[in-house]
């Protein structure tokens, strides 16, 4: 490799800073899944057709196989990893285990962050079914069939319970 | 891993034409959606970059003070779906690019990019057809306004000259105020998919008839068209359920479908005419107008 082809560039990756020097013509899922290890996304088609490496970029979900790695330079980045706060599963996480949303788990990360960020995005709003499958048209399944993610992504949106442990189960706490 | 050789990021349009005049074989690169693509393909054409992913000059949505909307080439699909200008004055191109791939590729993909990529199925080429879209190109000798009906030459090919960028595109007052638009794409799937036909019809009414009418397609010939006879065949007909047969009736005059993959020469005429009235139904209806 010659220095025509590295740069340094610095992001924030899940909250946290990082400077390095990146292949130019790598993608930014090529970078996050080889040099940092971040190997949460996943690459499926490579054409933006499937959603597998489905990330944020300033809050924005990109398919990471078709965007390039320098274009991550002072961007902030989430993938799959940074959901999970203190070995506590994201809301949208935890929708996805007690849907029965994850099969073979191959494109549950993109799915994730594609319905992370249409859930901050729609925060306070009203979404219809249909708002919800376009949103999530641009990540495949070939497992689920689809109507258990549906699921997932109806129950992240419903609000918290405001007074959380109160109600639950009371005949097995008797 | 891409197959590039030379990535050189613009930091503005002035640079990108500079940089484009010294390296003769280099190619821009926006949104990269065409462009990753044809390189993961190892295209070899796309090699050398010069890059203005992101360029804030580029970048907008704006209504300047004679009425004239100006959209900027790096706009992307989801400003575009989100622009209340667009919204508000011609929601043909709302629906346009609420159309394209899913979100991942609206969220990155431009229009400028999804013009200059010269394809004849490109989802905003049509209703920018219809709305007699202007394009403004800049290159090293100054800016030239073109029409966008005269920027195909080809297919793949369009009319770039040596550092030439296309910058904006322009829609000019008499083309959209009273006018009523609607984009109707057929394809396979509603996501994720290439228009197998695309279909954008422009039009005005008054007094119960049709006094002013566009109707453009993509896909029904090597390059996006306009619809001239049926155009002329309609102008000042009636609102009546005879308008969408005369429509229907002379618009195989002014397509050329071929034969792909995707759909048969003979099954694209019978979208093209049934989406020919289908799409003018609903502009009708977006003007408030019934056919009786």
């Amino acid at each position: 490799m010659t220095d025509q082809v590295l740069k340094q560039i610095t992001f924030t990756i899940n909250g946290v800073k990082r400077s390095l020097a990146i292949d130019i013509r790598k993608s930014l899922a090529e970078v996050l899944r080889q040099d940092l290890g971040l190997t949460g996304l996943k690459q499926g088609c490579g054409v933006g057709e499937c959603g597998a490496c489905s990330i944020m970029v300033d809050d924005v979900l990109v398919d990471s196989c078709i965007f390039l790695a320098v274009w991550a330079d002072n961007a902030a980045i989430r993938t799959v990893e940074g959901e999970a706060r203190d070995g506590k599963l994201s809301k949208v996480q935890q929708a996805y285990v007690d849907e029965g949303a994850v099969q073979c788990g191959y494109c549950t990360p993109g799915f994730i962050m594609a319905t992370t960020a249409f859930v901050e995005q729609c925060e306070g709003k009203t979404v219809s079914d249909d708002e919800i499958r376009k949103a999530h048209a641009g990540n495949l399944c070939r497992c689920t069939g689809y109507q258990h993610i549906f699921n997932a992504v109806e129950k992240s949106m419903t609000p918290d319970d405001p007074m959380p442990g109160q109600d639950d189960h009371p005949n097995q706490e008797s | 891993m891409f197959n590039i050789e030379t990535h050189i990021k613009a930091g503005s349009v002035q640079e990108a034409i500079s940089l484009l005049m010294e390296n003769p074989n280099a190619r821009l690169i926006a949104g990269g959606t065409d462009v990753l693509i044809k390189l993961r393909e190892g295209k070899p054409a796309f090699r050398h970059l010069v890059d203005i992913h992101g360029l804030a000059e580029l970048n907008g949505i704006e209504k300047l003070p004679d009425n004239t909307l100006v959209i900027g080439s790096g706009t992307t699909f989801t400003q575009a779906i989100e622009s209340d200008i667009i919204q508000t004055h011609i929601p043909i191109l709302t629906d346009a690019a609420g159309s394209v791939g899913g979100p991942q590729i609206r969220n990155v993909a431009t229009i400028g990019g999804n013009i200059c990529n010269g394809v004849t199925s490109a989802d905003s080429a049509s209703p920018l057809f219809s709305l007699n879209a202007l394009l403004s190109l800049q290159g090293p000798d100054g800016t030239r306004h073109l029409p966008i009906a005269d920027f195909y030459k080809g297919p793949g090919r369009v009319d770039l000259g040596p550092g030439e960028i296309l910058t904006a595109i322009r829609i000019r007052p008499e083309d959209y105020e009273q006018a009523f638009g609607y984009y109707y794409k057929y394809a396979m799937r509603n996501a994720m998919d290439i228009a197998t036909i695309g279909c954008a019809v422009c039009l005005k009414t008054s007094g119960g008839t049709l006094t002013d009418y566009r109707l453009a397609f993509g896909v029904a010939g090597p390059v996006p068209i306009r619809c001239r006879e049926a155009e002329k065949a309609v102008k000042g007909h009636p609102l009546t359920p005879a308008l969408l047969e005369k429509i229907a009736a002379t618009v195989v005059r002014d397509v050329n479908p071929r034969t792909s993959w995707r759909a048969s020469k003979e099954f694209r005429l019978n979208i093209i005419t049934e989406l020919s009235k289908r799409a003018t139904k609903k502009a009708l209806t977006r003007a408030g107008e019934e056919l009786s």
